[in-house]
């Protein structure tokens, strides 16, 4: 009975904890359907009247919205399957070729993820410009696949480096080349790994803020977050148009998060428990 | 991020060169080889670039005139660098050290307490909303926070006045005061998250009977936290600390959101001072040499981090055979 009674505050607090987490969406989401006249009147406390939606179509259409969902979409997932083919191949190298020097190859690997973008940037610029790049989607997916291949490289070599021998061997002798070897046994056994490297390279590329800020500058090829995060800096909204750009912006992460949660638990899993 | 507790000197195992004398090793190379390529292209020449620009006086166009240390001698002087060198220390409370500590007793909690005499239900929810944060754009946090935070009509100050407290009503993100604080206080909510995911799924891996041991022998939740949870998930601390840390010295999209370095600096980062040295005040020496100083700072801290964990790791490893 007492051991009952201890356990109940321990729930309570870790509830009311974990309410504050989420009270921010909660507030933002109540807020975003109120019109300014009701915002003003009433503040950002009170529960919306009606449902008043004219803030979300004209944040919508003033930054052109759907323009930068399809920016993001096309960016990260591009990235997403470039930077886990890059991977692949590196690791493959690395993990199950266990080429010369690989621990070397792997530091630099796990190095240049680690870099701030700050000490690339302004090259990166600079070349892109000298390239005919600069302000192209195409640049910020380079950069990208790069930078998460990094990454990528390093959790897949570890996978792979244990990777059944005798799998390899037998299909070796049964005469399948190195290439037919990665496609048709290593890529297939890997699958769960490479998806969460697929569903983080995509998320992280999406939220990714600096370089994008710097690379995208017309209009056409932002992203969600750099549109956002200008709009922001320029302190040109009103308070019902903030909240629907928050509202706009949350719920893209929302529908990762529900859709993709075992997979980014999984993967911290897989990536700490090791 | 997440990350992989795993050496790189012990992923691969041994091989011995005379079991096979003449596999030939070379055809493993070619695959590596776009990858190699893409990162000269895309880390290696802008790295070294940006290392010797570093080394001249340059303002992005004609060709960069060599300076030696004269901007490094600068950075010395530079009160405006080491003000946001110090606002990085805070950061590292605010992303590395908070979330930390926090996220154990969180995670312990809800493992040890609420996962055993309320079902892993509840468990799976809680861990969601604090994870919540960590697949939010750190730009939109960024608008949110800010209107929460806001002067007038902000939810915080219409919160505070409606509970009677009207007298802690601040500008939160305005004052030069306080600004540091209520950026440290997003970046809590914002990093809460991680430590908490890893340190539940290091808790799993934890022997209960140790605990069921512990228990029998009478030790109460803290002494159990401190003499069992604490030393089993040392590789997940250790990690998160060091990924953490590295993540607070990179702090910029907050900083750009929320207060643009301000007021008058109170919230000034490297990260965000070397942006401004960029492309607002297009001295691009100096730039490169205060992101060169950031880069090496973060290279000595994962350096000695993974050298720490790669030392448990043996030492573990040890005393186990």
């Amino acid at each position: 009975m007492t051991a009952a009674i201890r356990r109940w505050p321990v729930l309570v607090a870790l509830c009311v904890a974990a309410l504050f987490m989420v009270v921010p969406f909660l507030i933002v989401a109540v807020n975003a359907v109120k019109s300014p006249a009701e915002y003003s009147r009433n503040g950002p406390l009170s529960l919306p009247r009606g449902l008043y939606l004219d803030g979300l179509k004209d944040f919508w259409q003033r930054v052109d919205y759907g323009q930068k969902l399809v920016n993001s979409v096309l960016i990260s997932g591009s990235v997403a399957v470039l930077a886990a083919v890059l991977s692949v191949l590196n690791a493959y190298a690395i993990g199950i070729g266990r080429i010369k020097g690989r621990t070397w190859v792997l530091a630099f690997f796990v190095l240049a993820n680690v870099l701030p973008q700050e000490a690339l940037v302004y090259p990166v610029y600079y070349l892109s410009k000298q390239a005919g790049l600069y302000d192209t989607r195409l640049s910020v997916i380079i950069v990208f696949t790069v930078i998460q291949a990094a990454f990528g490289t390093y959790l897949l070599s570890s996978v792979l480096g244990q990777f059944p021998r005798e799998i390899i061997e037998a299909a070796r002798i049964d005469g399948a080349n190195k290439w037919q070897v990665l496609w048709r046994i290593v890529v297939p056994v890997s699958r769960p790994t490479i998806g969460v490297l697929l569903v983080f390279f995509f998320i992280w590329t999406w939220n990714e803020f600096l370089l994008p800020l710097v690379m995208l500058i017309s209009n056409d090829n932002q992203t969600v977050s750099v549109a956002l995060g200008v709009l922001q800096g320029q302190r040109l909204m009103d308070a019902t148009m903030t909240n629907a750009a928050a509202l706009l912006g949350v719920l893209p992460a929302i529908v990762f998060f529900l859709v993709f949660q075992r997979t980014l638990t999984r993967g911290i899993a897989v990536g700490a428990v090791k | 991020m997440t990350i992989t507790v795993e050496g790189g000197g012990r992923v691969t195992g041994r091989h011995d060169p005379a079991a096979h004398p003449r596999r030939p090793r070379t055809s493993y190379v070619l695959f590596l080889l776009p990858g190699a390529l893409a990162f000269l292209a895309v880390i290696v020449v802008p790295f070294l670039m940006n290392t010797y620009v570093g080394f001249t006086d340059w303002q992005g166009v004609g060709s960069p005139k060599w300076s030696g240390l004269a901007n490094y001698r600068r950075l010395l002087d530079d009160s405006e660098f080491w003000a946001s060198f110090r606002h990085s220390l805070f950061m590292v409370v605010a992303m590395a050290a908070v979330p930390t500590a926090v996220g154990l007793v969180l995670a312990a909690a809800l493992f040890d307490y609420v996962g055993k005499h309320f079902g892993s239900r509840i468990v799976a929810v809680l861990r969601a909303c604090f994870y919540l944060p960590q697949v939010l754009p750190i730009a939109v946090a960024g608008i949110v926070w800010s209107w929460i935070l806001a002067p007038d009509n902000g939810s915080l100050n219409a919160l505070l006045k409606a509970i009677g407290l009207g007298s802690w009503q601040q500008d939160w993100l305005g004052d030069p005061d306080i600004a540091l604080y209520s950026v440290m206080g997003v970046m809590v909510w914002v990093q809460l998250g991680f430590p908490l995911v890893v340190f539940m799924a290091g808790l799993q891996r934890v022997d209960p009977q140790l605990y069921e041991a512990a228990e029998l022998d009478g030790a109460g939740w803290w002494r159990r936290f401190w003499h069992i949870t604490l030393p089993q998930i040392r590789p997940e601390i250790n990690v998160v600390l060091t990924w953490c840390t590295i993540a607070a010295l990179k702090v910029f999209g907050a900083v750009y959101v929320l207060t643009k370095g301000g007021p008058g600096g109170a919230t000034d980062v490297p990260s965000y001072f070397s942006f401004t040295t960029f492309f607002e005040k297009t001295q691009v020496g100096y730039g490169a040499t205060i992101s060169t100083v950031l880069t090496v700072i973060i290279l000595v801290l994962a350096l000695a981090g993974l050298g720490l964990q790669t030392r448990a790791e043996d030492a573990e490893e040890g005393g186990r055979t």
